[in-house]
């Protein structure tokens, strides 16, 4: 069986792969800074389940006081010049576009058919994390077909997912530190004591009211939890079931299922949704951090206000 | 109220630029400290949470193939391509994206795109190269707007498409948490009433982009220099 434990090995010797060219890179700004982080992001995939908590939490620390208190440079680009690749562009042609088309075929065919294959009783892929694991599986396979089609050194695909991965630079470790903090808020309480402030202080004598606290309450409470998930239990115990469901009798399925992507849109707003909304900016090489939730917030908030008419209009219809 | 220091934080240390990892284990030593538990036992508990979350950054195992396939030019090939074809403006390239992105993710196939792995590489140049096509070369800032404008669709997509598949993360909380509420609901009562939502998000988001097609044809190329 493929399991999820193969994918992190496969990740851990990446990510020492990175830290090791950045040791032998004597050219490199920040060399030994850069060795670091990368060497903890490798010591966490390749051991983080021998370390013990505390021991991961000193590895966080670490990982944090790295990034943080200095900067992580990026090396001179090794590879070929912005002319060299055109030349190569009009010599491969559309044989580039196969290894890119083989990723998300290998996803897939692994997670609507692999996923069902067994050998013997064994499932061949950990079938809870189907998804993930065909992912890895694509890119490996990917890399197998481009390294010969497209004639390229064998030491390329690591040169160049290390200036890709520092180009994104801390960024990428961004949203499982976010996933680790929102951990730490639920163990203390936090959503519980955002939603008894939201629904101690505002009447909710009115149906529009109550539908509007429920949304723009998922919204910016997902805005300040970084997801929809954390803030959804919280206002919908709070707000939707005593009050929008028990008092004015409203469908359930719909006012969640609204509730949810009034949620989204507030994902759409925050920079604590990492994965979408920090790490694109690194990766297009945008100067502006912000520049995702600005081109975003004009599609979010006319999306809000439609939820909002959505479930005004859609919950509360007669029922049969 | 106090335990709302650590949300304070995060707040407070993103708007004055400070490293957001740096904000974060702060925050979680806050929020520990507010709670009243040891700072080690806090320490331990990020730990924790932090090696079960390690599957967050798997994703960027394409990263190597993705850049393999920059080095032999595919960045360059996708522009070349989209410069021959006049009639895919910037616009109905994104608009086509997007609905690419809702069906497939309402069909579960979540990870079939994104932005490391379409954006960055196809999607992003291929949207600068539609533009460039009509206006001759562009300033590097306006570039930027379209690349931003790129990963956003992404996005959108993604977020106004998962909900209508049945099996979604969201969807199951919302079944699981509804029936220990005592609220007994099948999947597909809720991922139905997703689908007005989705609809509202692909035109306005469409409609935004013609717009932004829009005002980009009202400034003209200034000379810029060759790239």
């Amino acid at each position: 069986m493929i399991k999820l434990n193969l994918v992190y090995l496969l990740a851990g010797l990446v990510f020492a792969a990175y830290a090791g060219l950045n040791a032998f890179d004597r050219t490199h700004p920040t060399r030994w800074r850069n060795t670091a982080f990368w060497g903890l992001v490798a010591l966490s995939f390749l051991a983080g389940d021998r370390l013990g908590d505390l021991g991961n939490g000193v590895l966080v620390l670490g990982l944090a006081a790295t990034a943080g208190l200095g900067k992580l440079g990026q090396a001179a680009p090794l590879g070929p010049t912005a002319s060299e690749r055109r030349h190569s562009a009009l010599a491969l042609g559309h044989k580039l576009f196969v290894p890119a088309l083989i990723i998300p075929l290998v996803v897939l065919v692994g997670t609507l058919w692999l996923k069902e294959v067994k050998i013997g009783a064994v499932p061949l892929l950990e079938t809870k994390q189907a998804t993930l694991i065909s992912l890895a599986l694509g890119a490996v396979i990917a890399l197998a077909v481009a390294l010969p089609l497209l004639r390229q050194p064998l030491m390329a695909p690591l040169q160049e997912g290390r200036r890709l991965i520092e180009t994104v630079g801390w960024a990428a470790l961004l949203p499982q530190m976010l996933a680790a903090l929102g951990a730490v808020f639920a163990l203390a309480g936090v959503g519980r004591v955002v939603g008894d402030l939201v629904t101690q202080w505002i009447p909710m004598d009115a149906k529009p009211v109550a539908i509007a606290v429920y949304c723009l309450g998922m919204a910016g409470f997902t805005m300040l939890m970084g997801n929809a998930f954390a803030a959804f239990p919280v206002m919908t115990a709070g707000v939707a079931l005593p009050f929008l469901v028990h008092r004015f009798g409203g469908d359930p399925a719909v006012i969640c299922a609204i509730g949810m992507l009034s949620g989204f849109c507030g994902t759409l707003m925050t920079p604590l949704a990492a994965n979408f909304n920090v790490v694109p900016v690194r990766l297009l090489e945008l100067d502006d951090r912000y520049a995702v939730i600005r081109a975003q917030i004009p599609t979010a908030l006319p999306l809000l206000i439609v939820n909002m008419v959505l479930m005004y209009v859609l919950a509360f219809r007669a029922h049969p | 109220m106090l335990i709302l220091l650590g949300v304070a934080v995060v707040v407070a240390g993103f708007a004055a630029g400070f490293n957001p990892l740096l904000v974060v284990v702060v925050s979680a030593l806050a929020t520990g400290w507010a709670a009243g538990h040891p700072p080690l036992e806090v320490l331990a508990a990020f730990g924790k949470a932090f090696n079960e979350n390690r599957y967050v950054t798997v994703p960027y195992l394409i990263l190597p193939v993705i850049g393999l396939l920059e080095r032999a030019g595919l960045q360059e090939h996708a522009r070349d391509l989209i410069g021959r074809f006049r009639s895919v403006t910037l616009a109905r390239l994104l608009i086509g994206y997007l609905l690419m992105r809702q069906v497939t993710a309402a069909l579960g196939l979540l990870s079939i795109a994104g932005q490391a792995q379409t954006i960055r590489p196809l999607v992003a140049p291929m949207a600068e190269a539609a533009m460039e096509a009509e206006l001759g070369p562009l300033p590097e800032p306006r570039l930027q707007a379209i690349r931003a404008f790129a990963a956003a669709t992404d996005n959108i997509g993604v977020f106004f498409g998962e909900d209508i598949f049945l099996a979604v993360g969201s969807v199951l909380l919302m079944v699981g948490f509804l029936a220990q509420s005592g609220v007994s609901l099948e999947p597909l009562q809720l991922t139905v009433w997703a689908i007005p939502s989705a609809i509202a998000a692909f035109l306005v988001h469409s409609l935004r982009l013609v717009l932004f097609q829009r005002k980009q044809r009202r400034i003209p190329a200034e000379a810029a220099p060759a790239r």
